[in-house]
């Protein structure tokens, strides 16, 4: 990516705090950053509970005020978002951001056609209206694929297929060319074959209209085809960042690793053994306390604890630009810094 | 396991549901055919992978198997008795053999017993076990066998991870010590890191038990890691069936290879590299399927017309590797050339132009720039 492009989102030290009374608080994103610039495509990585659809959550301003606290800076376009009014938001969402969930059903309003829901964004944004709207809607559902974009308008959602929803959700989040598009698990609901389609969509639209595309994904294999920089995330925080292919070809974190073993490929044949990683997410300490995969890591030493070390384990930048939340990483930092030295952590 | 021979054999299966229509009399207005016409054989010892898309029967055959879906038609021959006509009780004492792992592990255990009372109930049911003493030492076994502490004993489903539950699962399967292990989804509730214990867990049971699998799942490559025989289902009729291996390497039917195109690989350079095969459109109705080849409107091969008149029968090209085309060795050598996606648009009369401006590229696309040459 061009260093002189400025980046359409800027996250800066992210914290979501989920408070219910009578008991304790969650922190369920803790001090995450990321940027995105106009024709990239970011990968928030992670399993369930890692925080990352709460990071897009915030980022759009969707959580709830009450018992929630939100802190950190969200910047689109420079322009801050926490603490932006709900006006201020609403006018933002769907025009200059966009969202399209997992599951497409029930993102839906399932009392209205999807024609009335298209035209509603364009009607809100764009001031279209009557035949000028419906022209647009039908030309929105065409650009992403729908069969038949004109009888389509007049259906509901529960008459569509759910790749077709998907289609119509991202017809809508496409209405006003926004400036930056989150895609949480867009494709978990889906078959193969569709998920082929509408990634192949996604990677268009990136592609022609320079679209920022955060995408929200557990899939490797997704974010191996489409994303050009990769965050994986692990109980709340960031704890590896790389380029695409570095990040397949060298992972560092233990985590990492963990997951690329642990995932039956398509092309490796049977008996190729599978590496789990142990425990369950479940079994994480705070970050406080140390790093929070120590308990199911294998490379976890002593040090990785706060009381051993003095220090939380802390996420570093190296040079290639390379960010690392790693006191034992699998493999040693770029062979250009530090040559390779035997015997070193492997 | 005392004679040779398949465990399994399914032959003819049809399972049928009907559609009704009507307020006060239930008029059948037409068939939703899940599974038509389905044979199948599993050896011992050996593991059946069942894939294909949702919709395409792969679970209502896996249920039919065991009866928990009446068949319409067909035999379901297990160690040389037809289960499919096998009466109420001979069929309960039958089911022991014959056990399920389902994809919800949540949903498929009581929430409000726990787990001793959960995986004593099967052996309860059909009075093995002995007395207290010994369901008490077999259930210690049974945890240590998929990896539980003893103290999950005590505990209920809630209190354990999605992966710890899919554990209880099949250890509440493999309790009466059946024979087939028919697991639906095992793994795509969990978690990727977690998926591999459990795919791990399958495979050394397998190993210490001898048990014979049929495992059902939309995600190819868990099916190719643990199986030895792959079968393809779509829309109620299998596609193809090989050797695991063979079926990966040299996918023969049209649809085996767009569904492989489309798997994501994690790694970048395989990615870049590859050749993908979009498919236009959505899968149609099973109650209302295409004429002739059943995949004939979404291929991209199609011939006309006979792809469209006259139904395919699985024949064998390579030993053990069935495919259900009428063009397949012509596909695999090259003579046909698939079809580009307006022309495929043209011929059925939807629209496959997915990505605005770059229609063309749509329904094939060779590696991510290069369009690959049409006919």
């Amino acid at each position: 990516m061009n260093p002189l492009t400025t980046p359409v989102l800027e996250v800066e030290d992210l914290r979501v705090r989920f408070q219910r009374r009578g008991e304790p608080a969650t922190l369920a994103v803790d001090g995450v950053s990321f940027s995105v610039a106009p024709g990239e495509t970011v990968g928030l990585v992670g399993e369930s509970g890692c925080g990352k659809s709460v990071t897009s959550l915030a980022t759009m301003g969707l959580l709830p005020s009450r018992g929630v606290q939100v802190d950190g800076s969200v910047r689109l376009d420079g322009r801050e978002l926490l603490g932006a009014g709900d006006r201020t938001l609403r006018k933002l969402r769907g025009k200059d951001m966009a969202m399209v969930f997992q599951d497409p059903l029930s993102s839906l309003n399932p009392t209205v056609t999807v024609g009335l829901q298209v035209t509603e964004v364009l009607a809100q944004h764009r001031g279209l209206k009557g035949e000028a709207a419906k022209a647009e809607a039908v030309d929105l559902l065409d650009r992403v694929g729908i069969p038949d974009p004109r009888r389509r308008l007049g259906e509901y959602p529960h008459q569509l297929s759910g790749g077709m929803r998907q289609r119509a959700l991202i017809a809508m989040a496409l209405a006003c060319s926004p400036r930056l598009l989150i895609a949480d698990e867009p494709t978990t609901a889906l078959d193969v074959t569709i998920q082929a389609q509408i990634l192949e969509l996604l990677r268009d639209l990136v592609q022609g209209s320079g679209t920022a595309l955060v995408m929200i994904t557990h899939d490797l294999g997704v974010v191996a085809g489409l994303c050009d920089r990769v965050h994986v995330m692990y109980a709340g925080r960031i704890i590896e960042t790389a380029e695409r292919r570095d990040l397949f070809a060298r992972p560092r974190h233990p985590y990492t690793g963990g997951l690329l073993n642990s995932v039956p490929r398509l092309d490796s044949g049977r008996g190729t053994p599978l590496t789990p990683i142990r425990g369950s997410a479940r079994d994480t300490i705070p970050w406080a306390q140390g790093c929070a995969f120590a308990p199911r890591c294998d490379s976890a030493e002593d040090d990785c604890l706060v009381e051993v070390s003095g220090s939380e384990v802390d996420l570093v930048t190296e040079p290639g630009g390379r960010e690392l939340r790693c006191r034992h990483p699998l493999t040693p930092a770029v062979p250009t810094t530090s040559p390779l030295t035997p015997g070193a952590t492997s | 396991m005392t004679d040779a021979g398949p465990l399994l054999r399914v032959e003819g299966l049809q399972v049928h549901f009907p559609i009704k229509r009507g307020v006060f009399v239930d008029r059948t207005v037409g068939h939703v055919k899940a599974v038509d016409g389905v044979d199948l054989t599993i050896d011992r010892g050996t593991t059946y992978g069942l894939v294909g898309e949702s919709g395409c029967g792969k679970s209502t055959l896996g249920r039919a198997i065991l009866r928990l879906e009446e068949p319409t038609a067909g035999q379901v021959w297990f160690d040389g008795v037809d289960v499919a006509s096998l009466k109420p009780e001979p069929l309960r004492h039958m089911r022991r053999r014959m056990q399920m792992v389902f994809q919800d592990p949540l949903g498929s255990l009581d929430p409000r017993q726990d787990v001793e009372s959960l995986l004593a109930e099967p052996l309860k049911a059909h009075g093995l076990g002995g007395d207290k003493a010994a369901i008490s030492t077999r259930l210690r076994e049974l945890l240590d066998a998929v990896g539980l502490p003893t103290a999950a004993l005590r505990r209920y489903p809630h209190e354990f991870s999605g992966g710890q539950r899919q554990r209880i699962g099949i250890a509440r399967a493999i309790t009466v010590e059946p024979d087939l292990l028919i697991a639906d989804e095992p793994v795509s509730a969990l978690d990727v890191s977690v998926q591999a214990q459990v795919l791990n867990l399958l495979e050394e049971l397998q190993e210490r038990l001898g048990l014979t699998y049929l495992v059902i799942a939309h995600d190819l490559a868990v099916v190719r890691h643990i199986s030895d025989v792959v079968g393809v289902m779509y829309l109620g009729s299998l596609v193809e069936q090989a050797p695991a291996d063979s079926l990966y390497e040299q996918p023969l039917h049209p649809y085996t290879r767009s569904l492989m195109s489309a798997v994501p690989v994690p790694d970048p350079v395989v990615e870049d590299a590859r050749e993908r095969i979009l498919l236009s459109g959505d899968l149609p109705s099973p109650a209302d399927p295409p004429s002739g080849c059943r995949f004939h409107t979404r291929c991209p091969w199609r011939q006309e017309t006979r792809c469209d008149d006259e139904v395919p029968v699985l024949r064998e090209l390579a030993p053990g590797h069935l495919v259900s085309c009428h063009w397949a060795e012509d596909v695999r050598d090259g003579r046909l050339l698939p079809k580009g996606p307006d022309e495929v648009a043209a011929t059925q009369g939807v629209s496959v132009a997915a990505t605005g401006g770059r229609a063309a590229d749509d329904a094939l696309v060779g590696g991510v720039d290069e369009p690959i040459s049409y006919l």
